[in-house]
């Protein structure tokens, strides 16, 4: 882990993602640095390609051309096991698997890694209190019985497990009501830095964004059209962050 | 004989049945799930294979059952008779629903489920073994459910290739006019089916990770057990009452019916074929089951079928066999008349009774010539029966007790399948017809009845007096010990060993008389 701050720990360099037989490349010759203990928000409209920006990053997609480097090394380099063990991931709803306990669950990644039943379970119950759980309530409960909030804490705490430097959400909150939204992105924001997490958060919700984003990269078509703070992103005259602001009125 | 009587009188018999019904469905199952289950999963990883795999085992499930038993037959090492090659064929039956379910259960997982378990760091084979397997096993216990209800109903022709099961009974209960063989296995095989298809239904809901769906499954599964009740019960007895839907024939017409076999179909063309040259117009419903041509002359939907004294004496008027064939005509053309209104032709001038057949080679080497010389190696000797011979009176139970005969091992299968076996060695004697024609191409020998047990089997035809016009007269007073033994095997043999067609084989055989 680098120890400099000037040291990005997710940095993008000239990245063009296409599939075989499409028109246009899904990424087209991106650049991005992701500065270690900063929340980056990509926001956007459907299709833009956030959530495959999101997704090369832990390889689930792998570069047509150019480089995604982690903690200063390709990805293309890394054991793809061991990258992704190191990078936390959260979707919408949460992406449990039905069939395993709350439990089991927010312990998937530390018993991959081998670690002692003992050790698991002492940060499974860590982690749910963290995101606001009772442990003695919910550890031995499978995912159909939770509420669709709840399940999300469970997901958070899923992708918090192994303690990674690094979080990858895709939409995290899109699915949750209003109200549950609105405190989850709360408790979210002080999580994140109460643990020093560095965090890539995909989202089309621009007032998420303002709030949970230290930076904002607003992409069109496979391109970062703008990225700045949430000041310097209210303050902008781009067309396209008027037409997000005016939302907000 | 009521059912209740039957059942008591044949529990023992009936218990062993379907032991071995079971048996031959759970093997062949779990043989299926070891194959089919990781032909399935490979399916999900090799999406090119696919289709092809697929369609294969789809082809494997038309091929009919009785077929696919007669290709299997003569095969060396899944084939021969009894259990191997059933379990052979309803493995190949079972597993289409198999492989499809695994196929459909894997690909069906979520796939925001299964990004995640790769997300996490999850090896192909943890997202499998972990997530993908365990959440499409309800699906993959469905195809087994599938598979096994199937499997249940194709056991039943098992019988065919002397593997039992309850198949036994229904099948003889078809041959023999038998409705309670036939209700003992058809309801044994049906609730068989309802039994398995309950308890892997309870399977199939620990494995359901949805919840909320429990109650409205129990209320369909109570709906498919009333549904599958009936339509078991629609099957059973619409068997039975199948020719009486049809309608009678008129005035110019005739409709001629015969048995499922290649001579009783040749006998029935010789007298269509006759009628039509006089103008007749004629309705073929040829190659029909056990006594259903016999119910059918009763019920009037057809007006003619060949048939043997010995069998309308025995099987359909119930007495205990005699030797003397015109004692046998004569009561059987007196009962026939004062029972069933029914007319018997006179002989057409050949028997076709039992023929104990063994190879040629055997007795040559052997030098034997009656069946009383083969009785010092019979000992030795594994004997394949037809269900007909196993279960008439004047079959192997009093064939076997008049020459003091004992087999090392006595095989209940199909008639026709039996010379097959004979011949490739898979048994020793069978009991076959006197003019099957594969006697002579088979080089099988016919061991004589030297203490003349056998009764007359002289060929007749049976017709409802309303049917006699002066056409139909002329023709049955021209076939008049018109046949001889020779000629039918030379019939025969056109037709089962030369794969001729019947019509042109009758046509031929006309032309020159």
């Amino acid at each position: 882990m680098a120890d400099s701050t000037d040291q990005p720990l997710v940095e993008f360099g000239n990245v063009s993602y296409s599939v075989p037989n499409a028109s246009a490349p899904i990424i087209s010759n991106l650049n991005l640095q992701v500065r270690l203990g900063e929340t980056l928000v990509l926001l956007g409209e459907s299709g833009c390609g956030k959530t495959t920006t999101l997704k090369l990053v832990n390889r689930l997609y792998t570069p047509s051309s150019g480089e995604v480097l982690v903690e200063g090394k390709s990805t293309r380099d890394w054991d793809v096991i061991a990258l992704r063990r190191r990078i936390g991931y959260v979707i919408q709803e949460g992406g449990l698997f039905p069939h395993f306990t709350i439990a089991r669950n927010v312990g998937l990644v530390p018993s991959l890694s081998g670690w002692e039943e003992q050790k698991t379970n002492k940060r499974v119950t860590e982690l749910l209190e963290i995101v606001g759980l009772d442990p003695n309530r919910f550890a031995e409960r499978y995912p159909r019985e939770l509420s669709g909030g709840q399940r999300q804490r469970v997901g958070v705490a899923r992708a918090l497990a192994a303690d990674p430097a690094l979080l990858l959400l895709d939409e995290p909150f899109g699915a949750l009501d209003p109200l549950t939204r609105a405190s989850l992105q709360k408790e979210f924001a002080g999580l994140t830095k109460r643990l020093q997490k560095t965090a890539i958060l995909v989202t089309h919700d621009v007032r998420e964004a303002l709030l949970l984003g230290d930076r904002i990269a607003l992409m069109h078509a496979g391109e970062i059209v703008l990225l700045e703070t949430p000041k310097g992103f209210l303050a902008s005259q781009n067309t396209k962050v008027r037409g997000y602001l005016e939302t907000l009125e | 004989m009521n059912f209740w009587h039957f059942l008591q009188a044949n529990w023992p018999e009936l218990l062993t049945l379907i032991r071995q019904h079971i048996v031959l469905v759970i093997a062949s199952i779990a043989i299926a799930v070891f194959i089919g289950v990781p032909t399935g999963i490979l399916l999900t990883r090799y999406r090119h294979a696919r289709n092809p795999v697929l369609g294969i085992a789809n082809i494997m499930q038309t091929i009919p059952s009785l077929a696919l038993f007669g290709f299997l037959i003569p095969l060396p090492f899944i084939g021969g008779i009894g259990t191997r090659t059933a379990l052979v064929a309803l493995v190949l039956y079972s597993l289409l629903p198999i492989i499809r379910n695994t196929v459909t259960g894997v690909l069906g997982v979520d796939p925001n489920v299964r990004e995640a378990a790769v997300a996490m760091g999850m090896t192909d084979g943890q997202v499998l073994r972990q997530v993908e397997l365990p959440l499409a096993m309800g699906v993959i216990v469905t195809g087994v459910r599938v598979a096994t209800v199937i499997a249940v109903g194709v056991t039943t022709i098992a019988a065919a290739v002397g593997a039992g099961g309850l198949g036994v009974y229904i099948f003889r209960g078809l041959r023999q006019y038998d409705n309670n063989l036939l209700l003992a296995g058809a309801l044994a095989a049906a609730l068989l089916a309802l039994i398995a298809d309950f308890l892997l239904g309870l399977v199939e809901q620990q494995f359901s990770f949805e919840g909320k769906r429990n109650r409205v499954t129990s209320v369909q599964r109570v709906l498919l057990v009333i549904i599958g009740v009936v339509v078991v019960a629609g099957v059973v007895f619409g068997l039975r009452s199948r020719p009486t839907n049809q309608t009678a024939s008129s005035e110019n017409r005739v409709v001629i019916a015969s048995k499922d076999f290649t001579e009783s179909i040749i006998l029935a063309e010789i007298a269509a074929q006759m009628l039509e040259a006089r103008g007749v117009a004629v309705e073929r419903r040829f190659e029909l089951g056990g006594n259903l041509p016999h119910e059918a002359l009763l019920s009037g939907t057809a007006d003619l079928y060949p048939e043997y004294t010995g069998t309308a004496y025995t099987a359909i008027l119930q007495h205990t066999p005699i030797g003397d064939p015109h004692k046998v005509f004569a009561e059987v053309k007196q009962e026939y008349g004062a029972k069933f209104n029914l007319e018997i032709s006179q002989p057409l001038g050949f028997e076709n009774t039992f023929a104990i057949l063994i190879r040629g080679n055997d007795a040559r080497r052997l030098k034997l010539r009656t069946i009383s010389d083969a009785v010092s190696q019979a000992p030795k000797w594994r004997a394949g029966l037809g269900q007909d011979f196993m279960s008439r009176a004047d079959g192997f139970p009093g064939f076997s007790k008049a020459y003091g005969l004992r087999f090392l091992e006595v095989r209940e299968m199909d008639l026709s399948l039996t010379y097959i076996a004979l011949s490739s060695k898979q048994v020793d004697l069978i009991a076959g017809n006197s003019t099957e024609g594969r006697i002579a191409t088979l080089d099988l020998f016919q061991l004589e009845d030297d203490r003349h047990y056998f009764p007359p089997y002289e060929a007749v035809y049976i017709f409802r007096k309303a049917a006699l016009t002066p056409a139909l007269n002329e023709m049955l007073s021209k076939l008049s010990n018109a046949i001889t033994t020779d000629e039918m095997r030379r019939l025969n043999y056109e037709v089962d060993g030369n794969k001729r067609g019947v019509k042109d084989v009758v046509k031929e055989w006309l032309a020159k008389k």
